[in-house]
């Protein structure tokens, strides 16, 4: 008969805090909760180490005791029968003879540098805007580091991509002037206008001037010889960079009270959304040119670039509206009531906010855009994929697959599982609610 | 003969600190689709008035104050604040905006930047101060509603009272000639309640014009020149606080105050 007490409890010492038991702490506790918790569970985990082992017993040897030196397929062959009646051993042989092609397709091996030039600049303008750097010096080298890349890559002469610089530079004046004037709501649209007429008519002669006072020129290198994985970089990167701030204005108007911009972008969206990336692709390759004026030389590289960001900003947009919808309406009304105006509210409140919701969306689709460069396979342009292809179809490598698509698959991955492990640094970086 | 100005009259004690209507609404209907939200209002604030809008929920009171920085749409009559008429001239809006501070139920401090940042964010952007003076402001405001030491952690560290103490300077930044409250105190702890309570009171003595929307009839009794008391979007009763408490005269006023003045 324990009934409870109606007896005064007071306590007059707390009691102080004890360290957890040895079971509750460390390797032990994780190797008892998460492999060995229950008989099922523990028979499971023995089978799985079992499983894993038998596995990496197979491949590993493939892998690592693999032929690296050889000229042909029945080269490898022999050397592998050299090597004992059952041994089957992956022929590496063939990316150590054809690795420059498969990442550089068949731009000239002389200019190699230029290629990895262009990407270590790549790497250092990025890194601010990937870092969040708040040295705006650094910002500098991001905005001249396209014309610099896009010269580095295709050649000819310097002031080409200088004068186009120089267009986006007089354009950003431009636009301050007259927002600051009395017809600062027209200022994007002249700003645009102005940027269109100087590419029409000034770009070439401005850039021809500056080259007959001092020409400074690299080789050119046609399009048609880009290829390899530098072509899926070349196409993915330049459509990352393009289809986030098209995204972002796509979903905006998408937003918006406006109902013929609100029309507009719906209507793009489920156009570029409804119909398959590979049609896209051979509509850039095959029926623009019944539209363009005949004689028009509208690069193949450039179609594909512009298709394949369209694509993915379509996509964007929508990752981004689900960021925007899932911000609760007070951050609207507590901006509007500071007298925030409308461009102000979305680039300081609402975009910081529904960009960081909408991270592991954005990735997402970098990656797929990413991968699907590899589509362009289908309308002629050499992207690994179409450089494996040609390999295989020469004499010497003719019935060859594993090892260049391993090859080739490991180079996607590498950059896909860094873009993910980025979006989660940026994720715990922005994380602002329970630090 | 407005309401308001009569009030001037009876309330001797303040009459210095008021001066000319600031806020006029004339006539002023609104409708949520089929929904006839705000019926025929007139309402009439005079610079330095402290208005406690109380009533069921549902009555409109929210909807009133939030027209008054267009946070939503009249569709008929006039709302004029501070001079400016409330149109859809997105210019006028942005003026009255400037000027009239609000302070949400929710507080809706944004949760990306830091207290201080969210302090200083409009004075930047709008009124186009200096990022250090816009600071300083920022932490002399913070410092009025005691939580300086918090200025450079997140809104989301902080405590719900604390949060709406963050909210109401964020506002006072920008040096605004009204404030509207929006139910302030509903979505806090009972023991947090009383903080904020006491920063409206501190800011009440400074002679702002406010109008507050909230259920906390002791602070409308100690603070407010006049309480207005709404149903089904219409303004039944308003009078100063003693004789609103202690005469209401019309049913449904007294129906409410029974209600909730019971415990």
């Amino acid at each position: 008969m324990n009934r409870p007490s109606s007896k005064l409890f007071v306590r007059t010492e707390l009691i102080p805090a004890k360290t957890p038991p040895l079971s509750e702490i460390g390797v032990a506790k994780w190797v008892r909760e998460n492999l060995f918790s229950n008989t099922l569970n523990s028979i499971l985990t023995i089978l799985s180490f079992f499983l894993i082992y038998w596995l990496l017993a197979q491949i590993l040897p493939w892998m690592t005791q693999g032929v690296w030196e050889a000229g042909s397929l029945n080269e490898c062959r022999k050397i592998r029968e050299s090597l004992g009646e059952s041994t089957n051993v992956a022929c590496w042989a063939v990316i150590n003879e054809r690795w420059n092609q498969l990442l550089f397709g068949f731009y000239p091996p002389e200019s190699y540098w230029r290629p990895i030039l262009a990407l270590i600049l790549f790497s250092f303008a990025i890194s601010p805007v990937l870092f969040i750097s708040v040295r705006k010096e650094l910002y500098l080298l991001t905005f001249t580091s396209p014309f610099l890349c896009y010269w580095l890559l295709w050649g000819n002469t310097v002031w080409g991509p200088v004068s186009a610089a120089f267009s986006f530079l007089l354009g950003i004046l431009l636009f301050q002037q007259i927002s600051r004037s009395k017809l600062s709501i027209l200022s994007v649209p002249i700003t645009f206008v102005f940027v269109v007429l100087y590419w029409w008519f000034l770009l070439t002669p401005v850039a021809e001037q500056l080259d007959s006072f001092i020409p400074i020129s690299l080789t050119y290198i046609p399009s048609k010889e880009f290829g390899g994985f530098m072509l899926a970089l070349i196409i993915g990167i330049t459509g990352i960079i393009l289809s986030l701030p098209i995204g972002i204005l796509l979903a905006l108007g998408r937003q918006s009270k406006l109902l013929i911009i609100n029309k507009i972008c719906v209507f793009f969206i489920e156009i570029i959304r409804g119909v398959p990336l590979i049609v896209w692709l051979f509509t850039a390759s095959l029926l623009l040119n019944y539209f363009l004026p005949p004689g028009t030389n509208f690069d193949l590289m450039l179609r594909v670039v512009i298709m394949v960001t369209l694509f993915a900003s379509a996509y964007m947009a929508e990752v981004i509206r689900g960021g925007l919808a899932a911000l609760p309406v007070g951050q609207h009304e507590g901006s509007s009531s500071l007298g925030l105006n409308y461009w102000q509210s979305m680039r300081l409140i609402i975009l910081p906010q529904a960009l960081k919701i909408s991270i592991p969306g954005i990735v997402n689709t970098f990656i797929g855009l990413f991968k699907d460069t590899t589509l362009v396979v289908f309308i002629g342009l050499l992207d690994p994929i179409g450089l494996s292809n040609a390999i295989r179809a020469t004499t010497d490598w003719n019935g060859i697959y594993w090892e260049l698509f391993i090859f080739i698959g490991l180079l996607f991955f590498v950059c896909c599982f860094s873009m993910s492990r980025y979006s989660q640094f940026l994720e715990r970086r922005l994380q602002t609610e329970h630090r | 003969m407005s309401q308001a100005s009569q009030e001037s009259t009876v309330n001797d004690k303040n009459m210095t600190a008021f001066g000319e209507p600031i806020i006029q609404i004339q006539k002023m209907n609104k409708w949520f689709g089929q929904f006839h939200v705000l019926k025929e209002i007139d309402l009439e604030v005079i610079t330095g008035e402290r208005i406690v809008i109380c009533g069921p929920s549902g009555s409109g009171k929210s909807t009133l104050i939030r027209c008054i920085n267009r946070l939503e749409e009249h569709q008929e009559g006039q709302i004029v604040v501070d001079g400016i008429e409330l149109t859809s001239d997105l210019k006028h809006i942005e003026q009255v905006r400037r000027e009239v501070g609000m302070v949400f139920q929710h507080f809706n401090l944004f949760p990306h930047l830091t207290v201080l940042e969210n302090c200083a964010l409009a004075p930047i952007w709008v009124r186009k101060q200096p990022k250090a003076e816009a600071e300083a402001t920022a932490m002399s405001y913070l410092e009025r509603v005691k939580i300086p030491d918090q200025a450079l952690k997140y809104p989301g560290q902080l405590s719900g009272g604390q949060q709406q103490r963050v909210a109401i300077a964020r506002s006072l930044c920008m040096q605004p000639r009204i404030m509207l409250f929006d139910e302030p105190t509903s979505a806090l702890d009972p023991e947090m309640i009383k903080e904020v309570l006491d920063v409206m009171i501190e800011l009440a003595d400074t002679g702002m014009t406010m109008l507050v929307v909230t259920h906390e009839m002791g602070f409308a009794r100690t603070v407010a020149n006049r309480v207005i008391f709404m149903d089904e979007g219409q303004i039944i009763e308003q009078n100063e606080p003693e004789e609103f408490f202690n005469n209401p005269q019309s049913d449904r006023t007294k129906l409410f105050l029974s209600q909730i003045l019971q415990h």
